[in-house]
């Protein structure tokens, strides 16, 4: 296509740090990385995902169950449980219970972590799913404690249990009772695993930190996002403190899929069927229970999603 | 030193490089210590000892942190800060240890874990997490203290034990002061705010109920070594017996399962369920109440 045909934006709004889309006048969207204008009802039905360059926008965890679960299915566990601010945090006078309020409001979610039951293709699984806008998706009192009824009530459902996260890791505001979260969702999966009931765990971007280093990093399966930058240590603080200068693609799924850290990398789009596979096999192999009454089979899991 | 001795002058404390490290501890407690080397996958991380040897007449596995007493032999342990070779090295141990039985003691004593490139590169999230999985299922009785520093991931990579002790003047948080300040103070110099508000002193987490006990320093750690050490060698061997009883009378699924509720139960949390009906939370206050 000749480049004269090809309108340049005139909308003025930009926001460079928000890795969303940004929405010129609702009917079209900008992709943030190639920053080429989607037609914004190809951008939703592609799962936010830009047809042009790929890029996997972040999704809330709400647009996250509702991208991966069979419609209606899901029902929300422990919707009450917040932290009770064990240490009274507050930094530069900045109080964390008014933060948490204002986040609340404005994500409309009370924790970083939603949890509950759904079904995937007509399998049911157990599903904890972080929530981004929710103070980075840290992982706090709240958030451990309903990761681990979550597993424990998959342990008596038996149940597979799957994980979608992205994280900028263990919350600060709760200092070691965060830190011990790390710890106690991991001894959790320890007990999901003696009772022989899978773990598969979702990375998105960007996950980092307590949350790559606990729960997320210990499962039965891991697949990961196009693209999503996943580590433990950010690498603006590796650059910092080493000075050593990153290769290209540094901490991409792509990058640990190479160096054997990931099973998989799987486009958004292509997630629900990835799974359904696995906990047909997971189904028949370790939960005696039948399968359900439609079976999607495909050769999804043969190759990674480029 | 008192209770009341600000959290800031406690992380300098544990920092000194005077201060005895894990292998004064280990070579003061342990009789025929054998330091064995290696993950057997990559490497042998110096930033972690481990080995083998006999506290108060049992055999035991024992590791911890190592960090140097200047800055040569700092340059050479890293600073404390192991990369996953250290963990895997640590969990290779702990597989040992539970395949013949012995009791683990663990020498905390950390910055954090390695941020580097090779790090990342063999997997220093994984490696981190693999041993916190094995930790809580590791079927054998296991001791940690915090020696000096507790710094984040890469201290709680081998302190998921049975029992944890910290030295009075010891800390063990979420991230360093300096890091915290520089996240949410936005300015690194607010470390000594940021330590007090980070609530990282033996202190405060006995009252968490976190730790489960503080050895008292009545001089600071350096200026009365082998008395802190001993004084740590009698904790360890009190907390230990008490553990090795209930396996033994009780059986290794109880000490387990005890494990488990230990960790189980830390968070602060309440359930709002009921008064929210979905609305979004009221105002909390600060309860400071944590289990609840």
């Amino acid at each position: 296509m000749p480049d004269f045909f090809r309108r340049k934006p005139t909308f003025n709004r930009e926001n460079a740090d928000n890795d969303g889309p940004v929405v010129p006048d609702g009917l079209w969207v900008k992709c943030a990385k190639c920053k080429d204008l989607v037609y914004s009802k190809d951008f939703e039905r592609w799962f936010r995902v830009c047809p042009k360059c790929d890029h996997h926008a972040r999704l809330t965890a709400k647009q996250r169950v509702e991208y991966l679960l069979d419609s209606g299915s899901f029902e929300e566990w422990d919707r009450g449980i917040v932290t009770s601010d064990p240490l009274n945090f507050s930094a530069n006078g900045d109080r964390y219970s008014d933060k948490l309020r204002q986040t609340a409001e404005k994500s409309g979610q009370r924790e970083s972590l939603i949890t509950g039951k759904g079904r995937i293709r007509g399998y049911d699984a157990v599903i904890a799913a972080t929530e981004f806008g929710f103070l980075g998706a840290s992982m706090g009192s709240a958030f451990g404690e309903k990761f681990v009824r979550a597993v424990e009530q998959a342990i008596e459902l038996r149940l597979p249990f799957i994980s979608v996260s992205n994280s900028g890791g263990a919350r600060m505001h709760e200092s070691t009772f965060s830190l011990m979260q790390m710890a106690k969702t991991t001894a959790a999966l320890s007990r999901l695993g003696e009772h022989k009931l899978p773990h598969i765990s979702i990375l998105t971007d960007p996950c980092y930190g307590g949350v790559t280093a606990s729960y997320a990093m210990v499962a039965d399966i891991i697949m990961a996002e196009p693209g999503a930058m996943i580590g433990f240590a950010g690498p603006r603080v590796i650059e910092q403190i080493t000075r050593q200068k990153l290769p290209d693609g540094f901490q991409t799924a792509e990058f640990l899929l190479e160096h054997g850290m990931i099973d998989k990398v799987c486009r958004r789009s292509e997630l629900a069927e990835a799974l359904s596979l696995l906990l047909l096999h997971y189904t028949d192999a370790t939960m005696g229970r039948r399968q359900p009454d439609y079976v999607y089979v495909s050769n999804g899991l043969g190759e990674d999603g480029s | 030193m008192t209770a009341t001795t600000p959290a800031w002058e406690r992380v300098q404390l544990a920092r000194k490089p005077e201060r005895p490290h894990s292998l004064d501890y280990i070579n003061a407690l342990i009789s025929g210590f054998v330091e064995l080397h290696g993950d057997r996958r990559f490497g042998d991380d110096p930033a972690v000892v481990t080995g083998i040897g006999a506290f108060n007449g049992r055999t035991v596995m024992v590791l911890g942190h190592q960090k140097g007493s200047n800055t040569r032999e700092n340059l050479d342990r890293n600073f404390g800060m192991p990369g996953p070779d250290g963990y895997r090295k640590a969990l290779r141990i702990f597989k040992h240890a539970e395949k013949f039985d012995f009791p683990i003691i663990c020498f905390i004593d950390t910055p954090g874990a390695d941020p580097g490139l090779g790090s990342e590169e063999r997997g220093q999230a994984t490696a981190i997490a693999e041993n916190l999985l094995a930790l809580a299922s590791l079927r054998v009785p296991s001791v940690g203290v915090v020696i000096g520093e507790g710094g984040s991931g890469g201290a709680l990579a081998i302190s998921v034990t049975d029992r944890l002790l910290m030295l009075e003047n010891s800390v063990y948080a979420v991230a360093s002061p300096e890091a915290c300040a520089a996240i949410l103070w936005k300015d690194s110099s607010a470390a000594p705010e940021a330590a007090e508000a980070l609530k990282l002193t033996a202190q405060d987490l006995l009252e968490f109920e976190i730790i489960d006990e503080i050895v008292p320093e009545l001089e600071p750690a350096h200026e009365a070594m082998d008395q802190t050490i001993q004084r740590t060698g009698d904790v360890i061997e009190r907390h230990l017996a008490e553990i090795e009883a209930i396996a033994s009378d009780q059986g290794i699924d109880n000490l387990l399962e005890v494990r488990y509720q230990k960790y189980r139960n830390i968070g602060a949390w309440v359930d709002k369920q009921e008064e929210m009906l979905g609305e979004l939370p009221t105002p909390m206050t600060a309860s400071g109440n944590p289990g609840s």
